[in-house]
């Protein structure tokens, strides 16, 4: 169980049946966390990405290379940190999955998923080898966004 | 996760059930394809009314599935989309790509 003062440290082995089991510990988690459905699905489905890219190309499927998850709150926030010990890459050289010339591609899409489900995702790389994606969503209600304009008619 | 299968007429309609990710039925769902396009179905319709979720793996898997199948002159369509999996074919932008429908003899008169 996540809360304030203890967080969730699995280490699993480069196999990608591990996926589901990281997947389960965070659903469980987040039910008890009674965050909704739909979003405990959004989540599992980033981190389940992450989890996925940090075996097949990080650890390149290694099974002596571990791939660490640490499951965190942070005020109203979910922190999820997901490391591997691959030999990094540039996010920023990735191509778009939905550029009309890459639509049909068959892969190449996780980065998108956690993008669309999660609040942030940050990179950080270690000069020694690895990577470490940290995937953040806010549960509960959203931030309160800047007032809107006044529409009030009057008379 | 399983996939049933049935013929209504030339039109092959798998039916996936659960959840279809990586290593939980993302191979399942090539394979079903793959014995559809073997045993010489041309039209195939993917009920997804029982899908839970589909990762990105598994929207890989549709593609590559998508493309097999239309380059062998067949059609692939999809039938009744969750809210889950259509939110998921919005945001890779394959919504554009596939037919869609939400009426099984709809989805059959059109092929």
């Amino acid at each position: 169980m996540i809360s304030a003062e203890s967080n969730v440290h699995l280490v699993i082995g480069s196999q990608i049946e591990n996926i589901e089991l990281v997947q389960i510990v965070l659903e469980e988690s987040l039910r008890k966390l009674e965050v909704g459905d739909d979003a405990s699905h959004a989540i599992s489905l980033a981190v389940g990405e992450a989890v996925a890219n940090a075996i097949q190309h990080g650890n390149e499927r290694d099974p002596g290379k571990r791939v660490e998850v640490d499951l965190a709150l942070d005020g109203d926030d979910l922190v999820v940190k997901v490391a591997d010990e691959g030999r990094g890459f540039d996010p920023t050289q990735l191509p778009d999955p939905c550029a009309p010339d890459n639509l049909l591609q068959p892969n190449g899409r996780g980065i998108l998923f956690m993008n669309s489900y999660m609040d942030s995702i940050d990179y950080s790389f270690d000069a020694q080898g690895g990577t470490m994606v940290t995937l953040r969503k806010r549960l509960g209600a959203p931030r309160p966004e800047a007032p809107a304009a006044d529409h009030k008619e009057m008379g | 996760m399983k996939i049933e299968t049935r013929d209504v007429g030339e039109v092959r309609i798998l039916e996936p059930s659960g959840k279809i990710t990586i290593g939980v039925g993302d191979v399942a769902l090539r394979e079903a394809v793959h014995d559809a396009v073997q045993s010489g179905s041309k039209k195939i319709l993917v009920d997804l009314s029982d899908t839970t979720t589909m990762d990105s793996s598994a929207i890989g898997e549709l593609v590559s599935a998508y493309t097999t199948v239309t380059n062998r002159g067949g059609q692939l369509k999809l039938l009744n989309l969750p809210p889950k999996v259509a939110d998921i074919l919005q945001i890779t932008q394959l919504i554009t790509v596939f037919e869609v429908y939400d009426n099984e003899q709809e989805a059959i008169a059109s092929f």
